[in-house]
C-alpha cells in the first residue's frame, strides 16, 4: 500500500528547503474547552506558504477541533492565531472564508439539493457580486457573471476528471466522488489555505491514490498552501512536508515526516502505552 | 405613559391582594392545562422525533367523542370506556396508515403528516357528532363542580372552582405516572431508545410499531384527561383549535423532550398570559392574550436557544 | 421518445444555463401561457374565473412565496397568512391616502411593507432554528392579526371593522371594486403572478438563490464559505414576504372585494404550508400544482354530490371536505414526500427512456 502510494504521488521538496518559507498562519498557545471539557491544551504552531501540513493523532486527540479554530467556527478561550502576519481577533467563519480559508469536511458536507455544478459554483459565492436587482433582470450582467465563473468552475471540474456527473445531484453519488466534488467546491474558493479534515476517510485504495494525485497537484501547480488531517500513515508519510501530532489535546510532536516517525511518544501514543 | 407601564400595575398588586391571588390561580390553571397539551406533545416527541400537530386537535377530539357518545344515549361512564376504545384504535390506525409508511423521513414531512392528521380528525369529528359546541358531561362522570370562597384580609375573596382543583390533582398524577413509566419500564427504556435513533434501535430488535402505537395511545389518553378538564371549563368545540397551539410556546420553553419542561413552560405561560392580560393589556387595547405566550418564548429563546431544560448544543461538524 | 433531449447540443454555457435547456419544456411552457393568456380567457364564464382561476393564481403566488423562505432557503413560517394581511392593509392604506394612483402599482408596493415586517420577524432566525423558529413566525401571525382588529386606523374606522376595496380604474377599465369585471381582474392577476414568478426563477438560478440553497442544505458548511447567514436570511425572509404580501394585497382587491382579519388567519397560513409541501419544497412549477390541488379539489368535492342527485347540507360537504383533504395529504406524502413535483420530473424521465424502463 504504502509503496503504491509512493510511486504515484509526485515527491514532496526536500523538507530543509521549506522550513525557508514565509510562514502563513502561527498558533500560539491555544486552548478550547467545552464546559469543563479540554479539547486542546495550550497547542503552538505553525504553517509556511506552499507547504503540505499534516496533523495526525489518534481519535479523539483534537484534531477536528484545531481545524474548527483555525477557520474560526470555534473561538479558543485562550491563545492567538497569527493569519499572514497579523494577530487575529474573534472572527466569524464567513470572515475566515473572505480571507482565503477554505476548508472540506470529515463527514461530506456538501448542499446535498443541488448539482455538482451547483456545488462547485456555491464556492464562487465570494467573488460574485451582482446585487438583487440585477439578479431579478438575469439577462446582462448578472448572467455575464455567472457565466465568467462557470469557466472557472469548468476548469476545476476538468482538473478533477468529474465531467460527467456535472449535473447530478450530489446526494446521488457515491462516497469517493462527494469527497472529490468537495474538494473542487473548496477549491473554487481559491483559497490561500486550504484544510482538508481526513480527504480519505473511507476510501478504497484506488481512490486514496487519485486523491493523493489531486492533492499534490494542487500543492504544486496552484502553489496552494495545505493543512490536512488523515489516518492513513502512508499518505500522510509521503504526502506532507511537516507533521504535528496530537494526542489527548497536547502536541506531542512536530516535524518532518520521518523523524516524527522515529519519535518515542508518538509510538506510544498510536500502540497505546499506559499512562 | 411610564407610570402606567412600571408602576400603576404593582401599585394594582399590592392594594388588591386577593385579585392578584384571583390572576395567579386563574394564570395557574390555564397553565396546567397548557401543559398538559404539552405533555401529549413530549410523549410523542420523545418516542419518536415527531412533532405531533394533531394533539391539540385529539384534545378536542377526545372530549367530543365522550360528549357525543353520551348525548346519543350511552352512560357516561361507559362513554369513557368507549372513547378509550376510540383513542386506542385512533392510535393503531394512526401508526398503520401514517407512521409506518413514512418511517425515517424529514421531520417536516412528518409534521406535515401530522398537520394532514389534524384536518382530517377536525373533519371527522365534526362529520359525526356534528359542528356546533357542546358542554362536558362533568357532572355525570363525577367530577367536583362546586366551588370554594377563601377571605383573604378583610375584604378579598379569591374563588376556587373544585374542577380546577381536580384538574391539577390529575396532572400531577398523570406527570407522576408517566415519569415512571418512561424511566422505570422495560417499554420505556425503549422508547427512549427509538426516539434517538429509528434504526439503532430497529437493528436491536425493538419493534418500532409496537412502541409507536402505545405512545400514541398514552397520548391519546393524556388528550382525553385534557378534554374532559378543559371542556368542563368552555365548551367541547374545535374552536378550542387556537388554544392549543399555545402549547407550541410552552414546548419552546420546557424544551421538546422535558416532561417536567412540559409542566414549568406550561405554568410559566400561564401566570404570564393572565398576569400580562390582566394587569397590562387594557394599556393597547386589551386581547393581548392570544399573542403574549410567543412573544414571552420568543425572548427566553433568544437568551437559550435550547429551551429550559434542553441541553447546551455544541455544534459540530 | 417525444420527450428527448439527445441531438440538442449546448455550445455556450449561455445557452446551457438557459431556464429551461430542453426544447420541448420550451414549447410546453409556451403552450400554457398561450392557454392561460388566450384559451382561457376567450371561452371560461365568469364563475370559473372567479371562483377558480382568480384564488388559483393568487394562492399560487403566495406559495411561491413560501417557498422561497420554506423551500429554498429552509425556514419554516407558519405566518404566511398575516404576511398577507400586511400586504391587504397596506394597499387598502396606500389607495385610500393615494386614491388618483394607479391601483395596480399600489398593490406591488404594498408588498415593500410586509417585506419588511417580514424582515423584522426573521431577525430571530440568526439564533432560532427549525421547529423553534415556527413559534417566531407564530408570534408573528397571532400578533399582526390583533394588529389588524385593534388598529382601526388600518381599516379607516370602519364601523364594520373590515376593509372594503374601493373603485379604481386603471387606463379607462375598471380593475378593482364590485364593477371589476372578472375579465380584467383575472388579467391582472394573472399578470402579476406570471411576471414575478419569472423574476424569481431568475434570482433562483443565480447567486442569491444559491446562498438560499447553500443555508438550507448545510448552514454551517455555508458560512464557513463566505455566506453571511443573517443577511441571507433576512433577504429570504424579506422576498417571501414581499410576495406573500403582493399575494395578501390581489386577494382582497382582485378576488375577494373585501377582508377582514379572520381572512387572514392561521388557516390560510396552513393552507398556503399545504400547498408548498403538496406541490413540493424548492419547486416553482410545484408552487402552482400545489395551489391547484388544495383550492380545486374542494371547489370540486362541493359540486360533485350536487351533480351525482345526492343532496347534502352544505355543512355535511364542508366537513366531508376537511376529511378528505386531510386524508389526501396523508396519502400524498405517503406516495411521494417531495410532491407533485418530483412526480412530474419522475414521469419525465420514464417519458425520456420510454419505451425500455432503464
Amino acid at each position: 500500500m504504502n509503496a503504491i502510494v509512493k510511486e504515484k504521488a509526485v515527491a514532496p521538496e526536500p523538507a530543509a528547503e521549506t522550513a525557508k518559507r514565509e510562514v502563513l498562519l502561527k498558533v500560539d498557545n491555544v486552548s478550547l474547552s467545552f464546559g469543563g471539557v479540554k479539547a486542546i491544551t495550550d497547542i503552538s504552531f505553525d504553517i509556511q506558504k506552499g507547504e503540505i501540513r499534516a496533523i495526525i493523532g489518534p481519535n479523539g486527540a483534537g484534531k477536528t477541533s484545531m481545524l474548527n479554530v483555525i477557520n474560526g467556527f470555534y473561538h479558543p478561550q485562550e491563545g492567538t492565531i497569527t493569519w499572514q502576519g497579523k494577530v487575529r481577533r474573534k472572527m466569524k467563519p464567513y470572515e475566515a472564508a473572505s480571507n482565503g480559508i477554505a476548508r472540506t469536511f470529515q463527514n461530506v458536507a456538501l448542499f446535498k439539493g443541488m448539482t455538482t455544478l451547483d456545488n462547485i459554483m456555491s464556492g464562487r459565492s465570494l467573488k460574485m457580486h451582482r446585487n438583487f436587482f440585477w439578479q431579478l433582470l438575469w439577462h446582462g450582467p448578472a448572467a455575464n457573471e455567472e457565466i465568467e465563473h462557470r469557466k472557472k468552475v469548468e476548469e476545476i471540474i476538468d482538473f478533477l476528471e468529474i465531467q460527467a456527473i456535472r449535473k447530478t445531484p450530489v446526494g446521488k453519488l457515491p462516497y469517493g466522488l462527494q469527497k472529490r466534488v468537495e474538494l473542487g467546491r473548496a477549491l473554487a474558493m481559491e483559497p490561500d489555505l486550504l484544510l482538508l479534515d481526513e480527504p480519505m476517510a473511507g476510501m478504497n485504495l484506488e481512490e486514496k491514490e487519485d486523491m493523493s494525485r489531486f492533492i499534490v497537484d494542487v500543492n504544486q501547480e496552484f502553489g496552494t498552501t495545505i493543512a490536512l488531517i488523515e489516518h492513513d500513515m502512508g499518505v500522510v508519510m509521503d504526502l506532507s512536508d511537516r507533521v504535528v501530532v496530537l494526542d489527548y489535546g497536547k502536541k506531542i510532536a512536530d516535524g518532518p515526516p520521518e523523524e516524527v516517525q522515529a519519535n518515542q511518544d508518538v509510538i506510544d501514543a498510536y500502540l497505546g502505552v499506559s499512562h | 405613559m411610564l407610570y402606567d407601564i412600571f408602576i400603576d400595575p404593582f401599585v394594582q398588586m399590592y392594594d388588591m391582594p386577593d385579585f392578584f391571588l384571583q390572576v395567579l390561580w386563574e394564570g395557574f390553571v390555564a397553565g396546567i392545562l397548557y401543559a398538559l397539551i404539552a405533555l401529549g406533545f413530549v410523549l410523542i416527541f420523545k418516542a419518536s422525533g415527531v412533532f405531533n400537530f394533531a394533539q391539540g386537535i385529539m384534545v378536542v377530539f377526545a372530549g367530543l367523542t365522550l360528549v357525543g357518545l353520551n348525548e346519543n344515549g350511552v352512560p357516561a361512564y361507559l362513554a369513557l370506556i368507549l372513547t378509550i376504545g376510540v383513542m386506542g384504535v385512533l392510535a393503531y390506525g394512526v401508526e398503520r396508515v401514517v407512521m409506518r409508511p413514512l418511517v425515517n423521513q424529514p421531520d417536516i414531512i412528518l409534521l406535515m403528516a401530522t398537520i394532514g392528521l389534524t384536518y382530517f380528525l377536525v373533519g371527522f369529528g365534526e362529520f359525526v357528532f356534528g359542528g356546533e359546541p357542546k358542554q362536558m358531561i362533568t357532572e355525570q362522570l363525577g367530577l367536583p363542580t362546586g366551588s370554594t370562597a377563601f377571605e383573604i384580609g378583610e375584604r378579598g375573596l379569591v374563588i376556587l372552582q373544585h374542577i380546577d382543583i381536580a384538574a391539577a390533582v390529575i396532572a400531577v398524577l398523570m406527570v407522576a405516572a408517566l415519569g415512571i413509566f418512561f424511566n422505570k419500564t422495560r417499554i420505556g427504556r425503549a422508547l427512549r431508545a427509538v426516539a434517538d435513533d429509528h434504526q439503532a434501535a430497529l437493528s436491536v430488535g425493538i419493534s418500532l410499531n409496537q412502541i409507536w402505537a402505545i405512545v400514541w395511545f398514552a397520548a391519546g389518553l393524556v388528550a382525553l384527561a385534557t378534554g374532559i378538564m378543559w371542556g368542563a371549563r368552555s365548551d367541547v368545540s374545535f374552536a378550542l383549535e387556537i388554544v392549543a397551539f399555545k402549547a407550541l410556546p410552552v414546548l419552546i420553553l420546557g424544551g421538546f423532550t422535558s416532561i417536567p419542561g412540559a409542566i414549568v413552560g406550561g405554568l410559566i405561560i400561564g401566570f404570564g398570559e393572565k398576569i400580562g392580560e390582566l394587569y397590562w393589556g387594557g394599556l393597547v387595547g386589551g386581547g393581548i392574550e392570544s399573542w403574549l405566550a410567543y412573544i414571552i418564548a420568543l425572548v427566553f429563546l433568544l437568551f437559550r436557544p435550547q429551551g429550559l431544560f434542553g441541553e447546551r448544543i455544541i455544534e459540530r461538524i | 421518445m417525444f420527450y428527448r433531449e439527445a441531438g440538442q447540443f449546448k455550445t455556450s454555457y449561455k445557452a446551457d444555463q438557459a431556464l429551461m435547456p430542453i426544447l420541448q419544456d420550451r414549447v410546453g411552457l409556451a403552450v400554457i401561457l398561450i392557454i392561460a393568456f388566450a384559451v382561457i380567457p376567450a371561452t371560461a364564464n365568469d364563475f370559473f374565473l372567479t371562483s377558480i382561476m382568480i384564488p388559483f393564481l393568487v394562492f399560487s403566488l403566495a406559495a411561491i412565496g413560501l417557498n422561497i423562505l420554506t423551500g429554498f432557503c429552509g425556514q419554516l413560517s407558519l405566518g404566511t397568512g398575516a404576511f398577507m394581511g400586511v400586504g391587504a392593509y397596506a394597499a387598502y392604506k396606500l389607495t385610500s391616502i393615494f386614491p388618483d394612483a394607479n391601483v395596480i402599482v399600489m398593490v406591488l408596493l404594498s408588498g415593500v411593507f410586509s417585506a419588511a415586517i417580514g424582515a423584522v420577524f426573521g431577525l430571530p432566525s440568526l439564533r432560532i432554528k427549525g421547529l423553534y423558529l415556527a413559534v417566531t413566525t407564530l408570534a408573528a401571525q397571532f400578533f399582526l392579526e390583533w394588529c389588524f382588529i385593534r388598529i382601526p386606523w388600518l381599516y379607516n374606522y370602519n364601523a364594520s371593522g373590515a376593509i372594503e376595496v374601493p373603485h379604481r380604474e386603471v387606463f379607462g377599465i375598471v380593475a378593482s371594486g364590485a364593477e371589476a369585471t372578472p375579465l380584467a381582474r383575472y388579467f391582472i392577476v394573472l399578470g402579476i403572478t406570471v411576471f414575478i414568478a419569472l423574476l424569481m426563477a431568475n434570482v433562483l438560478r443565480g447567486r442569491i438563490g444559491r446562498s438560499w440553497m447553500m443555508i438550507r442544505d448545510m448552514d454551517i458548511a455555508a458560512e464557513l464559505m463566505g455566506i453571511r447567514p443573517l443577511r441571507t436570511k433576512l433577504m429570504a425572509f424579506a422576498v417571501s414576504s414581499y410576495i406573500c404580501g403582493v399575494a395578501g394585497a390581489m386577494m382582497v382587491f382582485f378576488w375577494l372585494n373585501a377582508a377582514e382579519p379572520s381572512s387572514y388567519s392561521i388557516r390560510l397560513s396552513f393552507q398556503i404550508l399545504f400547498m408548498v409541501i403538496l406541490g413540493g419544497l424548492g419547486s416553482l412549477s410545484g408552487a402552482f400544482m400545489g395551489a391547484a390541488f388544495i383550492w380545486i379539489l374542494p371547489v370540486i368535492l362541493k359540486f360533485v354530490p350536487g351533480l351525482m342527485g345526492i343532496d347534502l347540507a352544505a355543512e355535511t360537504i364542508e366537513h366531508a371536505t376537511f376529511m378528505i383533504v386531510g386524508a389526501l395529504i396523508i396519502f400524498f406524502l405517503i406516495v411521494e414526500p417531495h410532491g407533485f413535483a418530483r412526480l412530474w420530473a419522475i414521469a419525465k424521465q420514464k417519458l425520456r427512456v420510454w419505451p425500455f424502463p432503464y
